[in-house]
């Protein structure tokens, strides 16, 4: 049996909720980021997914853009995680947060 | 279809095959002494010094996501390289722009010392 | 095999913006600190560049790479927005930073690339255009709100920043890739042509695409339900860049939203104005209540742009030109005006005393009567009082949404600005009734940088103010520039 599109963009629905509970019942900021990362991961299996049932580049040209703006989150999310663990020795959000009102 | 799937097939077998009777074997016919020194991580390296899960500099966190930033840039060089005769001397004259900036960005972390290990 | 029809005049603005911006980083390694004075005024002079070259292009129309980019009239008045903050925001960064410390030249590095972000968000019509735009605009803003390290009030607004915007970022991405599902191109026009076909339009990836579109860009305008990042960051990032932001974000994400509400989604306009309506209604009502109890300035100033978000989320839910016209209008009166109240706020702080309480400004007239006046001038104009750049941005969006029939939405809105009024009026009040209760005010910073954006905001937001008041009929005319952005756009 082939595998369709639908079942392409059924899977990337799923990863995409798996990601939206992820952020919403972890604590710690890097699963928290590693969950958006699953979600922006399921855009891009979508992506390739429409592309190849379009025949057309234009997914897998976007897919090519949301790898490298990750990587450069990534970087930059990383590099705040690691400030702030310096100054505060966790990195558990209800832990970091300290503005009210 | 399937039947040109058959080779892979009899190669997973053979494969697994070879290394559960190697290990099979080795736990059957294979002499024991157990002493402290054998029963080490290490046997013939040195002994561990500390537990696994420790903290590491942060150093080479730097690195590694210096290396991603970089690596991740060169996707970019492959649909080049897939048209680059049709796209001939413009496309050319693009991606050493593209390089050159990729350039600034290393000459930057270059001279702020972000390669420095010490 | 044809080269694509490449065609920089579109790209002028953000290509001249961005190579200033590595210019800058160059600078930086070959002078090191020998230069920093000149930063901050290299710094402005690449935007008064930029800015001029797009205003140079006004009326041209220019697009290129195959329609990624189109360099029209609306997507100038977005890039003379974004300059104005930017310009205004540098101005009060240089002296902030040495007063702490925190000088570093990728500070004016980090702010022009976030712009260049802006100016693509203005003058993309492909959805892989806008979201690097996106991207381009939030992730140096990431480092920027955390550039007071090690404040720890800094470093958590930019981890609080990061994580919603990545997620907003996410939200985003997979409503593209639902739309593009469902349309088959990311090009807006090409959407715009897909719709066209009914079965497209009642395809359930459309209807997903369209609200994680509204939702990722919702989070990015700080619009109520996706605001709750707001106060905590505007709070704890360095104030130049909180001013920066408040305008900047809000002037990308919204023209970003109005070309692909207005270019791509015109066939399903029904389905985006009703969303549309629910949250300027949402975002007015929580944005403007919140304001009232607050202590701290900069959260009162952070509910106060949720508030004007909601504003300007009228005049896009209106769904008509001058609707369009009065977001546009409203984000530029915002821009001075907004700046302009942070600026004064920079005058009045120090290395470990930020002019943060509210109750702090009692008495401030009969210490600083010009700071006490310009910030009255700023609290007028979020306010609305007439002869203010604020008044004029409310009737414009007003009267859109009277002339879409929005009665509903009018009422509130017209409702919570007269409840804005309380809050505003409030530090006006304590500035002039009241006498000081410390030091506060003896000392100022009014550094050459701060004086000429203070001038330069107090200006704008009365010329804004006066000038169209004066010589335009509201409900024919409009402003001639928008009407122009207009039929720009609609092409």
């Amino acid at each position: 049996m082939a595998v369709s599109v639908t079942n392409y963009t059924v899977l990337s629905a799923m990863l995409f909720t798996i990601g939206i509970i992820g952020v919403l019942t972890r604590r710690n900021a890097i699963i928290v980021f590693m969950s958006i990362e699953l979600m922006l991961n399921a855009g891009n299996l979508a992506f390739i997914a429409f592309s190849r049932a379009f025949g057309s580049v234009d997914g897998q040209i976007f897919v090519f853009f949301v790898l490298t703006v990750a990587a450069a989150e990534v970087a930059i999310g990383l590099a705040l995680i690691v400030t702030i663990f310096r100054s505060k020795n966790t990195a558990d959000i209800d832990d970091i947060s300290t503005m009210r009102g | 279809m399937l039947q040109s799937y058959v080779p892979i097939l009899i190669l997973l077998v053979l494969a697994t095959g070879f290394a559960l009777i190697s290990i099979l074997l080795a736990t059957f016919i294979g002499p024991r002494h157990p002493n402290t020194r054998k029963l080490s991580p290490y046997e013939s390296g040195m002994t561990p010094i500390g537990p696994a899960m420790r903290r590491y500099p942060v150093r080479f966190y730097l690195v590694a996501v210096l290396f991603i930033l970089f690596d991740i840039e060169i996707i970019f060089f492959f649909p080049w390289a897939l048209i680059f005769r049709q796209l001939g001397f413009f496309g050319l004259v693009e991606i050493m722009v593209f390089i050159l900036i990729l350039l600034v960005g290393y000459a930057y972390v270059w001279k702020k010392g972000a390669l420095d290990w010490e | 095999m044809n080269l694509p029809d490449y065609n920089f005049t579109a790209l002028t603005p953000a290509l001249i913006l961005s190579l200033w911006a590595i210019l800058i980083l160059l600078v930086d390694l070959l002078f090191g600190e020998r230069i920093q004075r000149w930063l901050s005024w290299l710094t402005v002079a690449g935007l008064l560049v930029t800015g001029a070259s797009a205003l140079s292009l006004w009326n041209v129309r220019a697009e290129g790479f195959s329609g990624m980019v189109v360099l029209d009239n609306f997507a100038i008045v977005v890039t003379v927005i974004a300059m104005i903050a930017g310009i205004l925001a540098v101005l009060l960064s240089s002296d902030y930073l040495v007063d702490r410390d925190l000088f570093r030249p990728e500070y004016f590095a980090l702010m022009l690339f976030s712009i260049t972000g802006i100016l693509l968000l203005a003058s993309g019509r492909n959805l892989i255009m806008l979201f690097l735009g996106l991207e381009l605009l939030s992730i140096p803003l990431y480092v920027l709100t955390g550039f007071a390290r090690p404040d720890v009030q800094s470093e958590e607004a930019a981890m609080k920043y990061f994580l919603l915007g990545a997620l907003a970022s996410s939200f985003l991405v997979y409503g593209i890739a639902l739309t593009y599902g469902a349309t088959g191109s990311t090009d807006l026009l090409k959407i715009r042509d897909a719709l066209q076909n009914v079965q497209v339009i009642t395809s359930t990836l459309t209807l997903g695409g369209l609200i994680l579109i509204l939702v990722g860009f919702g989070f990015k305008v700080a619009a109520v339900p996706f605001h709750m990042w707001t106060p905590d960051v505007y709070q704890g990032a360095p104030t130049p860049i909180t001013a920066y932001m408040s305008v900047g974000a809000k002037a990308g994400g919204f023209a970003a939203l109005l070309r692909i509400m207005y270019v791509a989604f015109p066939q399903i306009a029904s389905y985006w104005t009703g969303a549309l309506v629910l949250l300027a209604i949402a975002t007015l009502v929580v944005g403007n209540l919140l304001a009232i109890q607050q202590s701290s300035l900069k959260r009162l100033l952070a509910y106060s742009s949720i508030a004007h978000a909601g504003y300007i989320l009228v005049g896009l839910a209106a769904g008509n030109n001058r609707g369009v016209a009065g977001a546009l209008f409203y984000l530029l009166a915002y821009a001075f005006t907004n700046l302009g109240a942070f600026g004064i706020m920079i005058a009045l702080s120090k290395k470990g005393e930020e002019a943060d309480s509210i109750e702090s400004y009692a008495g401030l007239s009969s210490r600083q009567p010009w700071l006490a006046l310009a910030m009255t001038v700023f609290m007028l104009s979020l306010t609305g009082v007439p002869l203010t750049a604020g008044l004029v941005g409310k009737i414009f969006v007003f009267s859109a949404a009277a002339e879409a029939g929005l009665w509903t939405l009018l009422i509130v809105a017209v409702l919570t600005s007269v409840i804005s009024a309380f809050y505003y009026l409030r530090l006006v009040v304590l500035m002039y009734m009241r006498d000081p209760i410390n030091d506060f005010g003896t000392q100022v910073h009014l550094t050459p940088g701060v004086r000429t954006a203070l001038a330069l905001a107090v200006i704008g937001t009365v010329l804004l103010g006066i000038i169209p008041g004066n010589l335009i009929d509201f409900t024919n005319q409009t402003l001639a520039i928008t009407t122009q952005t207009l039929v720009a756009l609609v092409h």
